[in-house]
């Protein structure tokens, strides 16, 4: 007996208990977080957002963002396109590595490079004496999202990738193409959906990401804190309405970049040529939307 | 099919100058105050009048920045290169903790009135309104089904004054302090790392009989949550904390802020400084400004760290430190 074969009231309580149990666990205290931000109000919510250490916090995390997503997506096709395409010794010890961020705390990632890099660590005294600031700094925040976050871009490419195997590439290399032009006229085009929606994971989690930050950030207000550090500090200052408007704008961010994903798969699963402008100008017209608030300052 | 590409370049060529600072006209020079907890509302207010009367004094625009937490996690960040011009901590082992690496001179606690702590507190019970469980003194903490909510004395300087102050309670009522403090700890559900954190879990989380909070945190709970939700006891006997603040050499002779740095701390000990502590629920040193504020700072039996436990090194070497007493009698999950 398989599933279809289930009676059609079986497959109805199922399809609901699953239903219920997401929109339990995931939509009901998602719908709390934005009924909190606007419960005094729309202005409220907005003069929270405005805030200038609001604002700084909002910027740092695009800024963490912008330069470790681009870092990540070239990171991990490397990594994905070398252990899809290529043999070499390691390469299992590479696929470990690449997934060793899944499975380590994100709190000992940050403490990793508070040994590392901190005044008592290996290179504290080093750094210090040439006054570069790594830990509670800017460079401290972007490692630890850089470590967080590198097996986005490489998880959600490299299955792919071994999927389609290396006959293409192989045919191409027979007719004498170079392994850049192979890269960029066959590997690249067969995965940039893929890539894409890899991307996109991988900078939900970029600005989402609190643990190992909260360890290298040092918490100065208006200077190291990103966003999901900045909605603790505002909790814990009494200032809920406002940690709660903060929150929705970072669930907000994190529901945009799914929304775009699951479009992006649907188009990947189409391959409809004509739609194929879609997908980029539907992200510029939501990064467009999701930016306004801040030009106006 | 072009021009959505070309246009979504423009927009990533544009990003960098939404990222970009605001313009200033005279860059301000900025001092970096490493806290503990529960001083976030008073040294914003204190923040603000130190930089307008810099200002008005030196022509100098001044930036005061801030991080507040757990005190000891407060040091730690210090110690591992959290570049702080001052820190003004809840107790004077994490400031010795930080002098012991050489980033502040060994001689602190002597530089500044007072043993460097510029306002006192000390600790009281914050219970439910109408105190239903009838908490007024230590023992009424231990007797079954209370339900006690204090932060981790290993990360929080507030925890460790909660913790000797039951200590000394429960020698003065002739109890064996160590058997007390056990079944204190096993009547505490949560460890949070801070005092604020702690405060939150008792006010919004509505976790806990009783907080064992800072005379100020209970004052600004009340103030914030309503006198008709809580209400503070002062127990008979509680302890004398006095919260020290320090310049830290290292990062001052670094970054040039010396003037800066020890104009802030003296500023604490000005009228001004102590006007604003008396506000936000410190006790001021001043002893005319105390006496003003006799009602919100009633007099109760406090002991001192020095007198009841030796002074602070030997309180944390016996009690703090790895295999000191609290690792004995805490076990988590019990």
């Amino acid at each position: 007996m398989n599933a279809t074969e289930d009676p059609r009231w079986f497959r109805a309580l199922l399809a609901l208990l699953a239903i219920l149990t997401g929109l339990l666990l995931l939509a009901l205290p998602l719908a709390a977080v934005f009924a909190e931000a606007l419960r005094r109000g729309w202005d409220v919510a907005r003069a929270a957002i405005l805030e200038p250490d609001t604002l700084a916090a909002i910027r740092m995390t695009l800024i963490v963002a912008a330069i470790s997503v681009p870092l990540n997506t070239v990171g991990g096709l490397a990594a994905a396109w070398c252990i899809a395409k290529h043999d070499f010794p390691g390469k299992r010890l590479l696929l470990v590595l690449v997934e060793l961020p899944l499975s380590v705390s994100p709190v000992i990632a940050g403490l990793v490079f508070v040994l590392v890099f901190g005044l008592q660590g290996w290179l504290g005294p080093w750094l210090q004496a040439r006054g570069i600031q790594v830990i509670f700094a800017l460079p401290g925040l972007v490692l630890a999202t850089l470590f967080v976050t590198f097996p986005f871009v490489a998880r959600t490419v490299l299955p792919l990738m071994q999927d389609q195997g290396r006959a293409e590439e192989e045919a191409a290399a027979t007719l004498g193409a170079s392994g850049w032009q192979i890269f960029q006229r066959v590997t690249l085009p067969n995965i940039r959906w893929a890539l894409l929606a890899g991307v996109l994971l991988c900078n939900a989690r970029a600005m989402g990401e609190f643990g190992a930050v909260s360890v290298v950030s040092g918490h100065i207000r208006g200077q190291t804190n990103t966003m999901p550090l900045h909605v603790e500090i505002l909790y814990n200052e009494y200032q809920f309405a406002g940690a709660a408007a903060v929150a929705a704008l970072l669930a907000l961010l994190g529901l945009v970049t799914l929304v775009a994903k699951s479009v992006l798969e649907r188009l990947s699963g189409r391959r409809v040529s004509g739609a194929e402008g879609a997908p980029m100008r539907m992200l510029t017209v939501v990064s467009g939307g999701l930016l306004l608030p801040f030009v106006q300052v | 099919m072009r021009s959505p590409i070309r246009s979504g370049r423009r927009a990533l060529l544009a990003a960098p100058a939404l990222l970009a600072l605001p313009a200033r006209a005279q860059r301000p020079r900025e001092l970096l105050n490493v806290s503990y907890d529960p001083t976030r509302e008073f040294y914003r207010d204190y923040n603000a009048a130190f930089a307008r009367d810099w200002q008005a004094q030196h022509q100098q625009p001044v930036r005061v920045n801030t991080s507040h937490g757990g005190s000891g996690r407060q040091a730690r960040a210090v110690i591992d290169g959290l570049a702080a011009d001052v820190v003004t901590l809840a107790l004077a082992y994490d400031v010795d903790a930080i002098a012991e690496r050489g980033l502040i001179a060994r001689d602190w606690i002597a530089r500044l009135p007072q043993n460097s702590a510029p306002y006192t507190s000390t600790i009281v019970f914050l219970t439910r309104k109408g105190n239903p469980k009838g908490l007024r003194d230590w023992p009424d903490l231990v007797r079954p089904g209370i339900a006690i909510i204090t932060p981790n004395p290993k990360t929080s300087g507030g925890a460790r004054w909660n913790y000797l102050a039951a200590w000394a309670a429960a020698q003065r009522h002739g109890q064996d302090p160590e058997a007390f403090l056990a079944q204190l700890f096993r009547q505490v559900p949560v460890l949070d790392t801070g005092a604020r954190g702690a405060t939150t879990t008792f006010v919004q989380r509505n976790q806990g009989d009783v907080l064992l909070a800072w005379e100020n945190e209970a004052h600004l709970a009340l103030q914030e949550f309503g006198a008709e939700r809580f209400e503070i006891v002062y127990p008979p006997l509680s302890i004398l904390a006095e919260p020290s603040v320090a310049m830290v050499d290292a990062n001052v002779e670094r970054r040039g802020t010396r003037d800066l740095a020890e104009a802030y701390l003296r500023g604490l000990y000005a009228p001004a400084g102590q006007e604003a502590a008396a506000t936000h629920f410190y006790r001021p040193r001043d002893p005319a400004l105390l006496a003003k504020n006799a009602r919100r700072f009633p007099t109760l039996d406090l002991v001192t760290v020095d007198g009841a436990f030796g002074g602070w090194a030997a309180a944390q070497r016996t009690h703090f430190s790895e295999g000191g007493v609290f690792d004995r009698i805490y076990r988590p999950g019990r």
